[in-house]
Order: C-alpha cells, then structure tokens, then sequence
C-alpha cells in the first residue's frame, strides 16, 4: 500500500474510527465424537427399510423386512445351529489368523534384523504379496484335501503377507537413536530387541493385525463356501441357493458383528499397549 | 580413569571429517568441544564412545574405571534417547537390567538417581508428561546410574528452551561440584562451554583439527557470578571460532 493512501485512511479514520469485531474466521475441521448420531441413522434406515418392505414397495426376495431378517436370526439361536456355525468359523479364523500372524511376526522380525534375511523375504513378499489368496484356494484344496486344512492354509497364508510387511516396516521405522542409545549403555542384543524395537515396532505391528484380521474374514468366508458344511460362508451360501434371503442377511450381519468384535478386541489391545502415546 | 586421544583422523567414504586430533580427558574435569557446524564433533564423541571406530589414531583409556562402574563411557543425547513406553524409573531401570543386580538393589540405584537429579516424585511419569528439561534430567540421571568413568554430552542442553537451559546449566554445575564428575561436552554455545569447561577445545571446521586448547583457571562455583570474566573468555572463543564458523558456514552452502 502507498503512503498517500495510507495518509487517506488515516485522515478518513480519524474523523470517524469505526469499531468493528474482528471477523471468525477459525473453527471446523475438528470432529467431535457424536455417538447418539450413528445410532439414529442406523435406526432411521432400518425404519425405512421396514417401511419400504411392508408398504410392498421393497419386495421381500429381493431383501426381506428386518423383522424378518430378525425372525431368521432368532430362529438360528433357537435351534442352536448358530453356535455351530460360528464356532467352526472361529476355530478356522483363530488357527489360520494365529498361525499366519505368529509365522509372519517371525520372518518380519527376521528381515527387519538381518541383511540376509531382508535379501531373501523381501523380493519374496513383493511377489507373492499381491496374488489374491483366494486363487490359491483350489491348489490347496488338492494339497490338503476339502477338509479344514486347505480353509486354514488359505486363512494363515493370507494372514501371513500382511503381517510380514507390518512387521519389518515396523522394525524399519524404530527410532535409531533409541537404539544407539542402548548400544552405548551396553545392552545385549537380545535386550536390545526385546525391550527397544519390538516395543518401538509394536504401533505398526497393531495396525498390521487390523489389516491382517480383515483378510482373514474374508478368506474365511471364502474358504467356507467350497465343500464345508458348518461355518458362516456356508450357511450364507445354502441360504442364496435356496433364496432365503432372509437367512443370507442374517448371515451377513454376523459377519458384521464379528468384523465390529475383532475390531473392538483390537482397539482394546491398542488401548492397553499404547497407553504410553 | 583418564582419556588421551592421539592423532586420530576418520573419514565417512572420502569425506575426511576429522585429522590428527590430539586432547586428553583428565578425570574429574569437564572438556567442552566446541566448533562449526559440521566439523565433527558429535563423530568425535561416537569415536570416544566407542560406537565407531577411527580411520587413524588411537583412543586410549589410562587407569582402571573406578570400581562399580557398570558403563566407564556413557552418554547423554540432545533428544534425550528415553524410551517413550517406559516412565521415568523405568527408562533408568532399563540400563540397570543386563547388569547381574538383584531387583532390590536396582530399585535402590534408581530411587538414588532420581533423588539426585531431583526427580523422585516424576518416578512414575511417562516421558510424554515430562518438559524437556525434564526428560534430559531423566536422561542424566539414567546417565549417572551405571557410574560412569566419564560422561559424553552431545550438546545435552541444545534441545531446551532459553530458560530451562540456563536452570539445567546450574544443575550441572551443581552435580559437578557434588560429584567431581568426567565429561566430555559438546556445545554450540560459547557461554555454556565458558561455564562448565575446565577446558575448552576449539575445532576448526570440516575437517576438524584442533584450533587451540583453552584452559579456564575459574573454580566452576565462582563462575555465577564472574559473568564478565567469562564474558572475556567466551570473546576471546568468539575470535577464535569466527572466521571457522563464517567459512564453514558458506561452504556447507555450496554442498
Ligand atoms: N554416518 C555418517 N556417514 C556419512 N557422513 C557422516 C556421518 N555422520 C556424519 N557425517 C558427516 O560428517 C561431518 C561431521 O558430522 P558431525 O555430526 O560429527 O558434525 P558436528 O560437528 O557434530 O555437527 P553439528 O554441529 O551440526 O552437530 C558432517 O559433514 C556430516 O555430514
Ligand atoms: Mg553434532
């Protein structure tokens, strides 16, 4: 601004000096935890939908009311047929998800340690990384036979990948100073692995086993619809064939509600082994 | 236990970083290294410590490390290098656990410690409670449990705000006269070296060689308050580290 114009606001705002608030300009982009909201949606569409379906305007094959969708699911705790279901489809997650998950924390800690390692599984993961594991399922299948091994070898190599990446990126990114750190005070390789860079690694691990533990629900889905006869894939799968669509949304909300429960289980190991962010 | 280097020189690839650097660390005294930046003084204290090895040259320990010194050369970092899931007892606690102490003996070394350094009550804080003053008093303190033969300070205080800098420089000074501790200490500022050094090395810039060895006669406990007597010291620092600092100054530009 030049200085003639500065001098004519000055002489402008010294006959008559407005006072004006300064303007807000601050604000947003700061979400607050609303929990009611999510609540009231949910339950304003599924109000909808009843509405919808009762009205004819939804017809009932194409997607049955709630209601009945609840009858189809009180009907499956009834008959204790539920706890069939989802007790073949945990013991599947738990043995492939454990299994992979266990394997991968060792092969990633190995490549996030040693050079040797790092050369060999590195160029490996990146290969076979990528490959759906779901293709993979007919090959295991002729390896282990329809029964549950070919499931949870589908499962624990799908787990498997995910968690090794997690890991060494997770090793990769310990602070070296920390390390340096105990080097000079004179720790033993084993403490220093142990109480400085699985602890340093372990945010990024966490976050590995969110990733991990999806896969696994779907491999497990997957898995399930060729040749089992319990398990929530199955169940979904009997029901499309036999167009009982209720059923099938029953069967889908489980997964849902296993989906929420793995991810509350996580956020709660979160919660307890981060308590120091 | 004293430390004498002789004429060590190192090189990263071609880059020469240090020739033929020549000092001692007497026991009991405070050495501050100052120079440019990039000259090589925190590679000197890797070298000191013994988490590198030099090119050329030797890094002798003369005597024996007093005895019970678990870790004779232990440093103090500028980010303080305190594992964040641990609490400040804890953080202390982890240099103590390879050594063959029984837990009793542990909790009482740490429990010593932070009463030294005047932490007892944040025993159980996590660092990210903690100030920066405060993490590095939690840093000297897991510093002085192992007792050390000598301690090796990059630039301790250069993280910390003015204030907190100037309160932790009497800490120090006032450690220093409790316990006639050994230090090697890195600094970019003059006033802090003219406070804690018995003697003052000036490197030149990369590659650093030894300037001048300036010795400071003051007692440490009547520096406080001969502020312009130092004032002269620390000048005549100013002159010799000037010209070094302007030409490294424009040749790190040019890299
Ligand atoms: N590990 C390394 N590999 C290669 N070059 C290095 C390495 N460490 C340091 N250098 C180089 O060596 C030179 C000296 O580094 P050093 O960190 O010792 O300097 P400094 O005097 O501590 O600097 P500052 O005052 O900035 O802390 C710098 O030019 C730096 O880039
Ligand atoms: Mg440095």
């Amino acid at each position: 601004m030049s200085d003639e114009a500065l001098a004519e606001r000055g002489a402008a705002g010294a006959a008559a000096p407005v006072a004006r608030p300064v303007p807000f300009r601050g604000g947003g982009f700061a979400p607050r935890p609303m929990r009611l909201v999510g609540l009231v949606l949910f339950l304003v569409l599924l109000g909808l939908w009843e509405l919808g379906s009762r009205t004819g305007w939804i017809g009932p094959l194409v997607l049955p009311a709630p209601t009945a969708v609840f009858e189809a699911f009180r009907q499956l705790v009834v008959s204790g047929q539920i706890w069939l279901h989802l007790g073949a489809s945990l013991q599947r997650l738990l043995l492939g998800w454990f299994g992979g998950t266990l394997l991968g924390l060792l092969v990633g800690l190995a490549a996030g340690l040693f050079s040797m390692a790092r050369a060999g599984v590195v160029p490996l993961v990146a290969a076979l990384f990528p490959i759906p594991k779901i293709a993979l399922l007919p090959l295991f299948i002729i390896w282990f036979g329809i029964g549950e091994e070919s499931k949870v070898a589908t499962i624990l190599f799908g787990t498997f990948f995910p968690t090794v990446i997690a890991v060494y990126g997770g090793v990769d990114n310990v602070d070296r100073n920390l390390i340096r750190m105990g080097q000079s005070f004179g720790l033993s390789w084993l403490s220093i692995v142990r109480k400085i860079v699985l602890p340093g690694a372990l945010p990024a691990i966490l976050s590995g086993f969110r990733i991990s533990a999806a896969i696994a629900i779907i491999l497990l889905v997957a898995a399930e619809m060729i040749g089992a006869e319990y398990g929530i894939g199955a169940y979904i799968l009997l029901a499309g064939n036999l167009m009982a669509t209720d059923q099938l949304i029953a069967g889908v909300a489980i997964l849902s509600m296993l989906g929420l429960a793995v991810s509350w289980l996580l956020g709660r190991a979160e919660r307890y082994f981060l308590r120091w962010r | 236990m004293d430390l004498r280097l002789r004429g060590i020189t190192h090189f990263y690839g071609d880059l020469e970083v240090l020739r033929d650097v020549d000092f001692g660390v007497e026991a009991g005294q405070i050495v501050c290294l100052i120079g440019p930046s990039g000259c090589g003084k925190s590679t000197l204290l890797r070298l000191l410590g013994g988490l590198e090895r030099p090119a050329h040259g030797e890094i002798l320990q003369l005597g024996a490390p007093p005895a019970g010194s678990l870790n004779p050369l232990t440093y103090v970092f500028q980010d303080f290098a305190l594992l964040p899931w641990r609490t400040a007892a804890g953080n202390v606690s982890l240099v103590l656990e390879d050594h063959p102490l029984s837990r009793r003996e542990r909790s009482e070394i740490v429990a010593d410690v932070l009463a030294r350094t005047k932490l007892s009550e944040f025993a159980q804080v996590l660092p990210r409670q903690l100030s920066g003053g405060m993490k590095q008093r939690v840093a000297i303190a897991r510093a002085l449990a192992v007792r050390p033969a000598c301690l090796l300070m990059d630039e301790p205080l250069s993280a910390l705000d003015s204030q907190t800098r100037e309160l932790l420089l009497d800490d120090l000074v006032e450690l220093w006269l409790r316990e006639r501790f050994t230090a090697c200490y890195v600094t970019h500022n003059l006033a802090e070296a003219v406070r804690l050094g018995h003697k003052v090395v000036v490197l030149s810039r990369r590659p650093g060689r030894i300037r001048e060895i300036v010795e400071i006669d003051m007692p440490l406990e009547q520096r406080k308050h001969a502020l312009a007597e130092l004032q002269e010291q620390q000048s005549r620092l100013w002159e010799l580290m000037r010209e070094e600092a302007m030409a490294a100054d424009r040749e790190l530009a040019d890299v």
